[in-house]
């Protein structure tokens, strides 16, 4: 059978600031045959995005396609002028873009957009094309496809948004659809939604597809073969069962690894005598106004209750909007808690940050998600880890040099970068640092707000590698809080899951791992596995997906 | 802070040629300010020429005044006041409404909405005019011209630097500073400060250009520099009946604004680029 798309020995170049180029694609050969659908996995820098947006015969700017063919149905995208791959584009091959929210317009109805297609390559008139958009919401699932097509963007939410945009992708009956990342963006129970969706609609129609991803477990479940990404270069390709079965090049071994991290071991400070470090009860808080009964209109948290004790870690786990961020914030005294009571150490806490003590603010230390912007980008890494070392131990000149290559070295990070700036760092090392600042304040608790969603699925095992080591060494607790369940369950004793606000159940995977709330249930199970059957397999209780999934 | 373990940054600069330029003339009016009595050929006050509006001669190299004055005396002295007062009202102007702009931005709430209400009250007086009733009400003297000049840009600095303070004030590291509990100036100073100092330089630039430009205006209009002082402003509005003659007395002063100015803004607009190479 005579392959679609043939990539061959392809190059794309960057251009730097200083006029220098890199290579970031060199040499890579793909092939895609009719109905295939083709995942290219790697972390990010790896060109996966790059590679898939040659196939339209695009290079984002700074970047430009310097050797090798793309050939897609006879056609070579390379060489092709700049008009008639636009006849290329939309008309053969498709694109769906990462986030959906960006990508539609705001101010025009979905559907005069989803049509758009049709309209600039003169498909046909536009009450078919209509038509057809319908019978497409239906084929994705869409709530009530006859009508939400008159919606605006912002009246759907991001599952729909995102099966509207594969719609959009779909209408003009391409042989091939990029998709970039369609699921990254949404929750666990919503992502099921729309996988299944993408799956039924490319099985049906024997569209083939080009799907781009971070993470391998979503891929198993979509995808015919894996392209497995590095640096710019294959490193290998093979079918979806044998590369989970049995992975032969050491790089997709060390993906498939950090994809189950080691469960935790029993905590280490058992024997030490176990007391309280922090307890959180009736906490209530959230935005706008204060109310007549002086609690604000918006309540992100109700009544959160929580015990943590010394040398134990807590996981917080919940999707977008159940207010986990929310809690973490009050704790921390970011903002102040409208309701309940703080104790940290036998001590009370006051709600907000600026009535605590010094000495209370340094036992508890909080690490945010995103390291780019919670390191200052005009400071060296020496005056980022230095500056809680003045301030809270006051230490100077020879020592405080010294704690700092400590700590450097605690966090595995080379001297070498001591005076670099956060820009000049990689996403897992500007991590490090964050959290070494933490550890310089000598903390006895740490709230860390999704410290590893931004980073790598490699990388994220070894910054969790990272915080068991510290836990061992220093004796901390930590709050972890993720809405990733496989690295909760890896570094935590206990695990709070939130739904709207509300704690709804608490679990000691140590006693018991299975949830007993529905919601808890629903989400867990909701966690996509490394197996390619478990999407077809999955069973889940209809009702249970209406009361509690948005998506 | 240690230096000794510092390495180099690896960080490269990129000048062009037309800032280049623009900072050579600044620097030449500005050695010409400060070595002023030392270089002038003739004292400011004295007549040396028997006529008026003398024309350029290899006696008198830019002519004579309206008075028979050494015209490049006197330009070399008004470089002196037209630099020096506008540098003076310039670091008023930018360092108190960069300082107000991002305390308002941290602190937030009445602070923020007192100062920024007063200082758009204040704003909202053309700067010629308060500019001129400042100086019929309180006289003109060096000092006042300063002040007036300084107050009356303080609430674009202010303005500037407020917005500015407020993008960054709400990123991560400053949350990550006030739960270390860091006080307000720290926070000001030492983290939002060096994010925004490239945009509060080239302001610094244009509002130099704007005080200059409104100096002159007011002097020309007699309400600035007082005789027997003189800036430039000022010598172009007592040599203002050389216009129908075409004297050098009443063109090179107005070119020695212009120069100055645009100068200034050559500079900022072409200030040297880092070069940031990620992966070298």
């Amino acid at each position: 059978m005579k392959n679609l798309v043939e990539i061959r020995n392809l190059k794309v170049e960057a251009t730097t600031d200083s006029g220098r180029s890199i290579d970031i694609i060199k040499g890579v050969d793909i092939d895609i045959a009719p109905g295939e659908i083709v995942a290219l996995i790697g972390e990010s820098g790896s060109g996966k995005t790059t590679i898939a947006l040659t196939i339209m015969g695009y290079a984002r700017p700074g970047c430009k396609i310097t050797g090798g063919s793309v050939t897609v149905a006879g056609k070579d995208m390379v060489a092709l002028s700049e008009r008639r791959r636009a006849n290329v584009r939309g008309l053969e091959v498709s694109y769906v873009p990462q986030s959906a929210a960006a990508a539609f317009n705001p101010s025009k109805r979905i559907i005069e957009q989803v049509i758009e297609v049709t309209r600039i390559h003169q498909l046909m008139p536009p009450a078919e094309a209509r038509e057809k958009a319908v019978s497409l919401f239906r084929a994705l699932s869409l709530p009530d496809p006859d009508e939400i097509g008159s919606r605006y963007p912002h009246q759907v939410s991001g599952g729909q948004l995102q099966r509207l945009a594969a719609a959009m992708a779909l209408i003009s009956d391409p042989k091939l659809v990029i998709f970039d990342e369609p699921t990254t963006a949404l929750d666990v129970t919503t992502q099921i939604e729309v996988l299944r969706a993408f799956k039924a609609v490319m099985k049906k129609s024997g569209i083939a597809g080009v799907y781009v991803s971070h993470d391998l477990a979503v891929v198993a479940q979509i995808a015919d073969r894996i392209v497995v990404l590095r640096g710019g270069e294959v490193q290998e390709v093979a079918g979806t069962n044998d590369i989970l079965a049995d992975a032969k090049h050491p790089y997709t071994r060390e993906l498939l690894s950090a994809f189950e991290p080691k469960p935790r071991a029993e905590s280490i400070v058992a024997a030490l005598e176990r007391k309280p470090l922090l307890q959180v009860d009736g906490l209530i808080a959230g935005y706008g106004p204060v109310q007549a009964d002086g609690l604000p209109l918006v309540k992100a948290v109700q009544e959160a209750s929580l015990s943590l004790e010394r040398g134990r870690n807590l996981g917080i786990i919940g999707e977008s909007g159940c207010g986990k961020s929310t809690l973490a914030r009050s704790i921390a005294g970011i903002l102040p808690a409208s309701a309940g009571q703080l104790t940290l150490d036998g001590r009370k806490l006051a709600p907000s940050a600026r009535q605590r003590s010094r000495e209370q603010l340094r036992e508890l230390q909080i690490v945010f998600q995103h390291a780019d912007t919670s390191l200052n980008p005009a400071k060296s890494i020496e005056e980022i880890l230095g500056r809680p070392l003045k301030f809270y131990h006051g230490m100077k000149g020879k020592a405080r040099d010294t704690r700092i290559d400590q700590l450097m070295d605690m966090v595995r990070l080379p001297k070498a970068l001591r005076s670099r700036t956060p820009a000049e760092l990689s996403g897992g090392q500007k991590q490090r640092v964050n959290f070494a600042r933490a550890l310089a304040a000598e903390p006895k608790l740490i709230v860390c707000d999704e410290i590893t969603s931004a980073l790598d699925t490699v990388v994220a095992a070894a910054v969790i590698d990272l915080l068991k080591e510290m836990q061992r060494e220093l004796s901390l607790s930590y709050i972890f809080i993720s809405h990733d369940l496989s690295v909760v369950e890896a570094i935590c004793d206990e695990i709070v899951v939130m739904y709207n606000g509300r704690k709804i159940e608490e679990i000691t995977p140590a006693i018991s791992k299975v949830p007993q709330h529905p919601y808890s249930k629903l989400l867990f199970s909701s966690v996509p596995k490394l197996d390619s059957g478990w999407l077809d397999r999955l069973e889940r209780d209809p009702e249970l997906v209406k009361t509690y999934v948005r998506g | 802070m240690t230096t000794s373990t510092t390495m180099p940054r690896g960080a490269r600069y990129r000048f062009s040629w037309i800032g280049m330029i623009g900072f050579a003339i600044i620097l030449f009016w500005a050695i010409i300010a400060f070595l002023a009595p030392h270089i002038i050929p003739y004292p400011v006050g004295e007549i040396v020429d028997e006529d008026y509006f003398g024309p350029m001669s290899s006696k008198l190299l830019l002519g004579s005044d309206y008075l028979g004055r050494d015209m490049l005396s006197r330009i070399i002295m008004g470089a002196r006041y037209t630099v020096g007062i506008s540098l003076a009202a310039v670091c008023l102007a930018c360092f108190s409404g960069a300082a107000f702009g991002m305390a308002a931005a941290v602190i937030g709430g009445w602070f923020d909405t007192i100062l920024s209400r007063f200082l758009d009250a204040l704003n909202s007086i053309p700067s010629k005019l308060s500019g001129l009733v400042i100086a019929a009400a309180v006289g003109s003297s060096l000092p006042v011209l300063i002040i007036m000049l300084g107050v009356i840009y303080i609430p674009g600095a202010y303005r500037f630097a407020r917005s500015l303070a407020v993008n960054v004030n709400t990123m991560d590291y400053i949350t990550v500073a006030r739960t270390r509990g860091e006080g307000i100036p720290y926070v000001v100073f030492s983290e939002i400060l060096p994010n925004i100092i490239g945009p509060l330089l080239a302001d610094f630039g244009i509002r130099f250009v704007f005080i200059v430009l409104l100096l002159s205006g007011l002097s020309f209009l007699g309400l600035g520099v007082q005789p027997p002082y003189a800036d430039w402003g000022a010598l172009v509005h007592e040599n203002i009946g050389g216009l129908p003659f075409g004297a050098p007395a009443v063109i090179v002063p107005s070119l020695a604004i212009a120069s100055l100015t645009i100068s200034v803004n050559l500079l900022i607009d072409n200030l040297p680029k880092k070069i940031r190479d990620r992966s070298a």
